[in-house]
């Protein structure tokens, strides 16, 4: 047939020419001319060498180093490049018999023959150096350098926290980690995580067929250089966490210390705690396992799981609501003579003169006035039912970071408790409960519960007047003067400031004539308040809350001691301390910390 | 002759994927569980099929050209539907342990149709009529195909444009393509302003030199406009058209990114396997990059480069030859047919087959972005062996009918 285009299957003939020779010389290109693609007749492989980055380090306030690394190796397999190696000689070069060399390999071919795998972990410095040597002789195996963490104080473990391989649930859900990574897994070396990690660097070297690295694949033209991990700069103060340790030693509890004007956490103590060094490398699992069968549960971190009744440390927070709420002013006097009575309920008090005002009721801590208060604050007629004045009551209470967690830069914390009505309502039935149903709340005891945390915040929030910022334990982030701009936030309570005179006022006069006056030092003003918290466990818990100097306070404190009896005895006296410890740099009452240093409470009880 | 190279090709194409594939546990090129026995499988009922259509009248093909064409898109259509979903495409049935993928198959349906639309008197490519409904029968199956998606398999609908062409579509789409590419590219490469202003100046150049007539100047403000604005929206057709992988890999082929452990992976491996060939290859089974599976895909899209790194400059070119002859020879063959329906079949046949074989192989080589189309007779896979096979025994058919009609 004929085609009036027929001409045009020339055309097509030197298309299909052209792309032909394209082709073969692009071929001749790659495979002949350029020596870049090509490696060299014995056989070279490439292979990806993963750069892990130095882990971030993490200093105290004042730069002392808190964590570092140090350098242990791995001994890595690929199964598939295993050949004809000597068993006995691997076996004795690494220090494990035969029988466990075998289970290894068959365990570690079953998951992957082509993927690197950990054959023996953390091999020690010596093994490693005749290892390097004989190596070549080991196809498949190579040696992998990793970090390990490492205190040079040990304190702060729970702050800090530790660090451990990553399970397979965790590789399936980030593919950034691989079998043998290490991954935060508390404190926060968890919630800091990316940023203390960097980011992995690949090096592709050319290795030949005794599996010696030869140089870099192109001269590192495809490498991607590893990133290291930022350095944390915590706002603690080593020495001061150093010293609440101490003080803690043989007790059960714990201490916490704020600065109030910018919310860092100045010292966390959970007591009794444990040297992080011992959650390190390979004797990890068994101490872990270990210190989690220790009844006395060193790996809780009481400063914010657990949670405690305040005691009459919560009267300061009672008087400042009642101030808001409008029932009370300072001038407010109440007689007292042995309790308070109302119907069958009975609050003891101890013995103090009578009446008192408000700032003398904080002095003498005096239970029968703030029942009182509780009492006009519930009964308030306009209000118009129980429920809508305990709700405004409420209201006011979360406004001191109760009852709510602080999501801050620490994990796992607990957010305190603060009844609702509704819990009421459920336990005694709808309209069945009244404030002398729940008057042990005046008087910090019954449901109400807080975290040694949230006691040290509200310390903060009268040193400062009024306000808080969220407390936190990260100042700057890669750099020093990198601060950190998450916790800026000014959060007011649902208090004014002009209440609070009174109230501070109060607390000054606790230490320096009140029941906390043992603790009182003459060249400092320091405000606090003594609590001791009924606990139906054991004997009470001895509490104390204080901030210092009285105007410009520097520091805010919790101190919270497991069954130890009065809040006077035990909880000032640390608080005290600490305060000296940290306005003064060191402790001249040293009959009083002497005493502390040497009580064992844990093995009393 | 054409029956001699398929044979051949097919066969070089089998021991390629054993090595690929070779596992120490199966030694068998025989062994059903691995790929290659399973290729082995596939070539036997091509095989089949072959011989199959070999005695049928060659005239069935043209007088059910519609019907197998509209079979076909059902099954497209049907995909989408109760098709299995794999890596977030339905492109495949899954009948027993085999699956069927119909994009493989409307190939060679879409060339039936067309050779039978094209063929039909009085239809000439000149009239609008005619090129509209051209579009159409292409445009069905490539749309259901991206709908699967699979942009790779919609793609190769463009090799029709060689069959048109044959046909006497003018050269100038072809122009207009290759400046559209040329301009896409310099977009990609460049600012776009920079290329803009390039445009403007080429255009004050021909300014220059042409007639200053009125005509002449307002189709080349309009060239130019046209131009600008194409090169202008590359970058916003880039962004927001495209998907995430297939940016990769333009920018892979553009040297714009240098991700060897991501997208540009696979190209930059598959470079190295066919560079580590050298002159003459490092042998058979002996290919270290495929054995320790540096490559991915490295029995379907990647065949090549177990061919380049075992066989070397040498073997490779020879594929290359063998190809390129292939396709000489089905279109010297389709010239001296003499029905109509029978050239524009074997021109269709050749277009599709070579379309694969340039984007596959260009793909390995790094000069074509990574769109994943099988190589034709080598790639691992029973449709697209099934409908390959199809593909070309029916025009060799066509061919030896040539004579027995009137």
């Amino acid at each position: 047939m004929k085609n009036t285009y027929s001409h045009r299957k020339y055309v097509v003939y030197i298309i299909l020419g052209i792309v032909g020779t394209i082709f073969i010389l692009r071929l001749l290109y790659i495979q002949v001319i350029n020596d870049k693609y090509k490696l060299s007749a014995s056989n070279n492989v490439l292979r990806y060498v993963t750069e892990y980055p130095a882990r971030g380090l993490i200093y105290d306030r004042n730069g002392k180093l808190l964590v570092y690394n140090e350098a242990v190796y791995d001994l890595m397999i690929v199964p598939r490049n295993v050949k004809n190696i000597d068993t006995t000689e691997l076996c004795n070069l690494i220090g494990i018999s035969k029988e466990m060399f075998i289970k290894k390999i068959k365990k570690i071919c079953k998951y992957s023959m082509y993927k690197p795998s950990v054959f023996e972990k953390q091999i020690s410095k010596e093994s490693c150096g005749y290892l390097q040597e004989k190596l070549y002789k080991f196809h498949g195996f190579y040696v992998q350098t990793r970090a390990l963490r490492k205190y040079p104080l040990p304190v702060a473990a729970h702050t800090l926290g530790y660090i451990s391989e990553v399970n397979p649930y965790i590789i399936e859900k980030d593919k950034y980690y691989k079998p043998g990574d290490y991954i935060g897994k508390s404190g926060i070396e968890k919630t800091y995580e990316e940023v203390l990690r960097g980011q992995k660097g690949v090096k592709i070297k050319v290795v030949d067929v005794f599996n010696r690295e030869k140089g870099s694949f192109q001269d590192g033209r495809y490498d991607t250089a590893s990133i290291a991990g930022k350095n944390l700069y915590t706002s603690i103060d080593a020495d001061l966490q150093a010293y609440g340790e101490l003080l803690m030693k043989n007790k059960k509890g714990s201490i916490v210390a704020i600065e109030p004007s910018t919310g860092e956490i100045l010292a966390l103590v959970s007591s009794p705690s444990y040297n992080p060094n011992l959650l390190v490398g390979r004797i990890r699992s068994k101490n872990y396992e270990n210190l989690a069968h220790n009844k006395l549960e060193p790996l809780f971190n009481r400063a914010l799981m657990a949670q405690y009744p305040p005691g009459s440390t919560f009267k300061p927070v009672q008087a400042l609501i009642g101030q808001q709420m409008g029932v009370l002013s300072p001038e407010t006097k109440y007689e007292c003579h042995g309790g308070f009575h109302a119907g069958s309920i009975t609050v003891h008090c101890h013995n103090h003169r009578s009446p008192l005002n408000l700032k003398e009721a904080i002095q003498y801590s005096c239970n029968t006035y703030f029942c009182k208060v509780f009492k006009t604050i519930i009964n308030n007629t306009d209000f118009k039912t129980t429920q809508n004045a305990f709700n405004v009551w409420r209201k006011n209470i979360l406004s001191f970071g109760l009852g709510t967690k602080f999501n801050d830069d620490l994990p796992y914390e607990l957010s305190g408790n603060i009844p609702t009505d509704k819990y009421y309502d459920k336990y005694y039935g709808k309209n069945r409960w009244s404030y002398l149903t729940i008057i042990s709340l005046a008087i910090g005891q019954g449901e109400i519960e807080l975290t040694p945390l949230q006691l040290a915040n509200v310390s903060a929030i009268i040193a400062n007047r009024g306000y808080y910022y969220t407390p936190h334990i990260v100042k700057a982030i890669g750099n020093k003067y990198n601060a950190n701009e998450k916790y800026k936030d000014k959060h007011f309570t649902s208090v004014e400031s002009k209440y609070f005179d009174s109230v501070v006022e109060g607390m000054y006069l606790v230490v320096e004539a009140g029941t906390g006056r043992w603790i009182k030092m003459d060249s400092l003003s320091i405000c606090g308040k003594t609590g001791t918290a009924q606990n139906p466990h054991g004997k009470e818990h001895s509490v104390f809350m204080a901030f210092a100097p009285k105007d410009n306070p520097e520091i805010a404190i919790s101190v919270i001691v497991e069954n130890a009896g009065f809040g006077a005895t035990w909880a000032a006296p640390i608080a005290g301390l600490m305060i000296e410890k940290y306005i003064y740099r060191k402790v001249k009452r040293k009959n009083m910390e002497t005493r502390i240093i040497n009580c064992d409470l844990i093995s009393k009880n | 002759m054409i029956v001699l190279l398929y044979l051949l090709l097919i066969f070089i194409g089998w021991i390629n994927i054993y090595s690929a594939v070779y596992n120490e546990n199966h030694k068998s090129i025989l062994d059903i569980t691995q790929n290659y026995g399973k290729q082995l499988i596939w070539i036997a009922t091509s095989i089949i099929l072959a011989v199959f259509i070999l005695f049928i009248d060659s005239k069935i093909f043209s007088i059910f050209s519609y019907v197998i064409y509209g079979i076909s898109i059902l099954l497209l259509i049907g995909v989408l539907f109760i098709g299995k979903e794999v890596s977030g495409a339905r492109s495949w049935f899954q009948i027993g342990s085999f699956a069927l993928q119909p994009s493989e198959f409307a190939k060679f349906a879409t060339n039936l149709a067309i050779a039978k639309y094209l063929s039909s008197p009085n239809i000439k490519i000149k009239y609008l009529k005619t090129k509209t409904l051209t579009v159409v029968i292409l445009g069905i199956p490539a749309i259901l195909i991206l709908l699967q998606p699979d942009a790779g398999s919609a793609i190769i609908y463009l090799s029709f444009l060689f069959v048109l062409y044959r046909e006497g579509m003018s050269g100038n789409i072809f122009i207009i393509l290759l400046i559209a590419l040329i301009l896409f590219s310099s977009a990609l490469l460049f600012n776009k302003f920079i290329v803009i202003g390039a445009l403007a100046v080429i255009a004050l150049l021909f300014l220059f030199f042409i007639k200053k007539k009125r005509k002449e100047i307002v189709i080349l403000s309009t060239a130019f406009l046209l131009c600008a604005g194409f090169v202008y929206s590359v970058d916003y057709v880039f962004e927001n058209v495209l998907e995430k992988h297939q940016k990769d890999r333009i920018n892979v082929l553009y040297g714009k990114t240098k991700d060897i452990k991501g997208v540009g992976y696979n190209v930059n491996q598959s470079k190295i396997a066919i560079g580590s060939g050298g002159f003459l290859g490092k042998g058979f089974l002996q290919g270290t990059q495929t054995k320790y599976n540096f490559v991915p895909e490295q029995s379907t899209d990647f065949i090549f480069c177990t061919i380049g790194e075992e066989w070397g400059f040498v073997g490779s070119s020879i594929v290359i030859i063998l190809f390129i002859g292939l396709f000489t020879r089905i279109i010297f063959i389709a010239e001296r047919q003499r029905f109509k329906f029978s050239i524009i079949y074997g021109y269709g046949t050749v277009a599709i087959l070579f379309f694969h074989f340039i984007i596959n192989i260009g793909m390995t080589l790094g000069i074509v972005p990574v769109i994943g189309i099988p190589l034709p007779f080598f790639s691992y896979g029973g449709s697209s062996l099934w409908s390959f096979t199809i593909l070309l025994f029916i025009f060799v058919k066509q061919d030896a009918d040539r004579l027995k009609t009137l």
